[in-house]
Parts: structure tokens; sequence; C-alpha cells
């Protein structure tokens, strides 16, 4: 096993100080910091490959394509994806979140039919919801939160009915940190005939995912939260359903063939990647998944545990620090906190005088700040390449608000 | 850090001047930053074209909370005809600090209410 000293020497960007003190770069959740290895993947892609896919007979476009069409091979390795087809690349999570809904929900949802969703949901996986009810006429209901911040499961039996036609959660919540059981919820869901859809844009990251294993519908997430370049996301879908699905998008490199009366689709996974796909990027992303694979993804989950264990025990000791969501056992790398009356804002403004980086906010996450009653939360949420000494930092720039807001 | 937390704009957001409501106020004005989630009402009284009442409520960052104090306590007695002339760089003169664009927002709430509330002036930009 590599070194933590060796794995932070692979991410140049962890090399700068901020301030002139060391970044201590704990705004994970937001997104992540990139190793030499996909930087250079895709610097290789524009200097000595670059093409459009799918299209030139030509060398350049033969390599890109088998760059990209690579690419998308591991990445369903990574997730386990009975076949590369079910793989679908979009701009992020949300885009993928989006694809279902206009393409699946449109063709699908009709009033009487309902929609499930959870209060803790990244906006994400609320607005697409709001938009496609609105349109169809069905109804979006919410699974509420309970005070420790995890799912009020004693009340999915009168949520998830007949009339569910989806249920749609998040797998890892990127405020409370709440790890969810995926594959009981998908079960439940499967259980009333619903179809289930697993945001895993915190999850896919930072721990396993098996989607046969979980056996979910669809699962969503983002690259650039794991290594890769933003620009680069994923849909998997379960086969008969996309096949099922009408287009998302129509342009290029969707269609079989376009005639003025009417057209044909490609086959999947194409016909839902319209236009020219970012392929500098999905080249980073297949690079970012060897990475993650080289590390493995039970140690990067263990290290992580260890991580937020420490930051909770050390962060508690802070003075008017209360922390949003369960316990460690519970969680995954992220930490949403209050400090006393102390605007987030400043916090995050003071932290950074030392170098140190969160997220201030709501982290599009508004519905479970309302659940609490506050505007706002300030965030720390780790990587595997986050030290203890960057958390011990952490805690001490926290006293320092304190003294310098002085309240 | 320093620069951004000066001891005026810290005394400020500490004891905050002219903050509540006014009797009958002539303007009253919410305004919110959703990115952030700061807060501020602005409350006016005015006579013959001048400000003669201010007041704000609310709640947000140091940064905006200092920057209503600091604008409420500036713009008493001064014609609105002048205040309409106001941008961004007034305020940032007021507060006397730079300020990155994020927190620029935060800043400029206050002003964004008088415009909004007064002329019905949309200036997120201010």
């Amino acid at each position: 096993m590599k070194s933590i000293e060796a794995i932070r020497a692979d991410f140049p960007i962890l090399q700068r100080e901020i301030n002139g003190l060391p970044l201590a770069y704990l705004d994970n959740a937001a997104t992540s910091q990139k190793p030499l290895a996909v930087l250079q993947a895709m610097d290789d892609y524009y200097r000595l490959r670059n093409a459009n896919v799918h299209r030139g007979v030509h060398t350049l476009s033969e390599e890109a394509t088998t760059l990209y069409e690579g690419a998308r091979g591991r990445i369903a390795r990574f997730i386990n994806a009975p076949s590369s087809k079910q793989v679908i690349f979009t701009r992020n999570a949300t885009e993928a979140v989006n694809l279902v809904a206009y393409s699946w929900g449109l063709d699908t949802l009709k009033p009487g039919d309902e929609v499930l969703i959870t209060q803790m949901e990244h906006h994400a996986n609320i607005v697409p919801w709001q938009l496609i009810t609105e349109r169809t006429g069905a109804t979006l209901r919410y699974v509420p939160l309970d005070p420790q911040g995890m799912l009020r499961l004693d009340l999915l039996n009168e949520l998830l009915t007949e009339r569910t036609r989806l249920f749609a959660f998040v797998a890892m919540s990127n405020v409370l940190g709440t790890i969810n059981p995926v594959a009981e919820l998908v079960a439940r869901a499967h259980g009333v005939g619903a179809l289930a859809l697993v945001d895993g844009a915190q999850s896919v990251p930072h721990l396993p995912v098996d989607v046969q294993a979980l056996n979910c519908d669809f699962l969503v997430f983002s690259g650039h939260k794991m290594c890769g370049p933003t620009g680069s996301g994923v849909l998997y879908g379960r086969r008969e359903l996309l096949e099922r699905m009408p287009p998302f998008m129509g342009g290029g490199d969707m269609i079989r063939e376009v005639r003025l009366d009417g057209s044909r689709w490609n086959t999947l996974p194409w016909k839902f990647e319209a236009g020219t796909p970012a392929i500098a990027e999905v080249i980073g992303l297949g690079a970012a998944v060897d990475y993650l694979t080289g590390l493995g993804m039970e140690w990067a989950q263990q290290r992580e545990h260890a991580l937020v264990r420490y930051a909770m025990e050390q962060l508690e000791r802070v003075e008017g620090l209360r922390i949003l969501g369960p316990g460690p056992e519970q969680r995954g790398g992220a930490v949403a906190f209050t400090l006393g009356e102390i605007h987030p804002h400043d916090t995050a403004a003071i932290l950074d005088a030392e170098g140190i980086a969160i997220r201030a906010g709501h982290h599009c996450a508004q519905p479970i700040h309302d659940f609490y009653g506050i505007a706002a939360s300030a965030r720390a949420s780790f990587y595997f390449y986050n030290t203890f000494e960057e958390i011990d930092r952490l805690v001490m720039a926290l006293d320092k608000v304190h003294s310098v807001l002085g309240i | 850090m320093d620069a951004l937390y000066r001891e005026a704009i810290l005394d400020h957001y500490k004891y905050p001047r002219h903050k509540g409501h006014l009797d009958n106020p002539d303007v009253s004005y919410f305004d919110h930053n959703p990115f952030c989630g700061d807060e501020i009402t602005l409350e006016l009284k005015i006579e013959h074209g001048v400000v003669v009442e201010a007041a704000f409520d609310g709640r947000g960052c140091a940064i905006s909370q200092a920057s209503a104090s600091m604008m409420t306590e500036e713009i008493i007695g001064k014609p609105l005809e002048e205040l309409k002339g106001w941008t961004k760089d007034d305020i940032l003169d007021l507060l006397g600090i730079e300020i990155g664009p994020v927190r620029l927002k935060c800043a400029l709430l206050p002003l964004k209410a008088l415009k909004a509330g007064v002329w019905g002036i949309d200036d997120s930009d201010a």
C-alpha cells in the first residue's frame, strides 16, 4: 500500500500554499482534486490524439474512439455494470437525473402516479422531479428526516404504495453524511412495483458500489467528485429500461438514420449521447477510475471513516459547535456544522486565511437546513488524501473564529 | 482575513446601528441572498425627498450586517436623488475593504434592497 505522503504527491494542487500556509483541502464533497494520472491522460489526448469520436476513419479518430470507449468499459467494471452499453456519459449527476426525468418521467408518469424522494436530497434530485411531476400531473412525495439526520423509514409503508412509480434517493447525504441502506430501499421500491434511482454522487467516489448487488434501476454520479474532471458524469441504467426510453436530446451521434420525415435512433449507449461528447473528460474519468481501483475502494472507505471519526471527536470539543447528522458509524466523510450564531460564511472566510478550504452555505440541500431551522451551515468534507494533521489545523482555526468575531 | 474583518466592520457587526423597525415607514423592503442565506429588511422614512430615518433588520454574515449598519448610518439626511446614483464603490468605500466576487453579494445586499425598495430597480450588481 502506498503511503499517504506518496498518495498526496500524486496530487499537484495539494502542494499549494494559501495565504502562506499549506493548503488543507476539506471541500471534497463539492469537488475532489485530480491526480497527475488524470491530468496526463487528458493532456495526452489533446497533444497526441485529438479528434472527434465515432466519425472519422483516420488514425487519430480511431485512437480517440478507442480511448473514449475504453473509459466506458473501465467505468462499467468499476460499478460492476453487466455491460458497458448501460453506462451513458452525461455532464454530471445532475444531467443524469434530468435525463431520466425527461425521458422516462415525461413518457411514463400520469396523474395519480407518485414519485417518492427524500428530504435529504441534493437539489439535483429534487428540482427535476418537481418540474416533471408538475408537467405530468403526478404527485411528488418526500420521506422526512428524523432529528438525528436519518430517514424516517418507519413511514415507508405509508409512502411507498402501488401508486409509486419511482423511488429516487441519495446513497450518501452531501450535508448530513448519512449513508442510507441502498439495497434495502431498492428492494422496498421493487416490492410495490416502483423503480429505484440512486443518487451516487457522494457514494461512488467514497465506497465500493456494485449496481448488481444493489439491484438499482438507475445510478447517477459525477466524475469530478472522484478524481476525474468536471463535465464528466454517468447514468447507469437497467438495459430493458434504457432500451424502451425515448431519447433525451436529439442531434448527431444519437441517430442511426435521419430522413426529412423522421429519424431512427442509435443503439445504447449512444442513443443518449447527442452531439460531440466531453471526450477528454471521459478519458480523464477513465484514468481516475484506474487510479481509485489501484488504491482500492475498500481502503478509501476505511481511510475516510478513520478521518471522519477523528474529526467528529475533535470538533465536538470546539465551543458552540453543533454537528448536523448521525454519528460516525452511519456516515461518510462529510461533516456539516454550525458554530453558535456565527454565520458560516464568516467561519469559512477566517478558515481560508489559515489555508483551510471548507464549504459554507446550504450545499444545494435547502430542505435539510429548513428542517433544522437554520439558513446555512459550514461543512468539512474529506477524501482519502486528507490527513489527521489537517483536522487538527481545522479545529485550531475554529477556535480562532471565536476570538476574531468575539461572539 | 485581518483586512476583511477590520475593526470597524466587527464593531458594526457586534453593535449594529439602526437595527430594528420604524413606525409607519414610507419604504419597507425585504431582500435576501439565496446563495448564503443573508436576509435584510430595510425601512425608510422620507420627507421632501430626503431620508430622515432608516432602520434595518436581518440576519447573515458579518459583512452583510455591517454593510447594512454602515449604510443606514450614512444615508440618513441624504436626498434620494443623491442615493440613486450610489454604486458598489460607495458601499466599498464605507466598508473600507477589498472584497472578492463571492462576498461582494453579501456587502451589496443592503444597497440592493435600497434600490429595489425606493425605485424598484433590480440591480443585483449595484
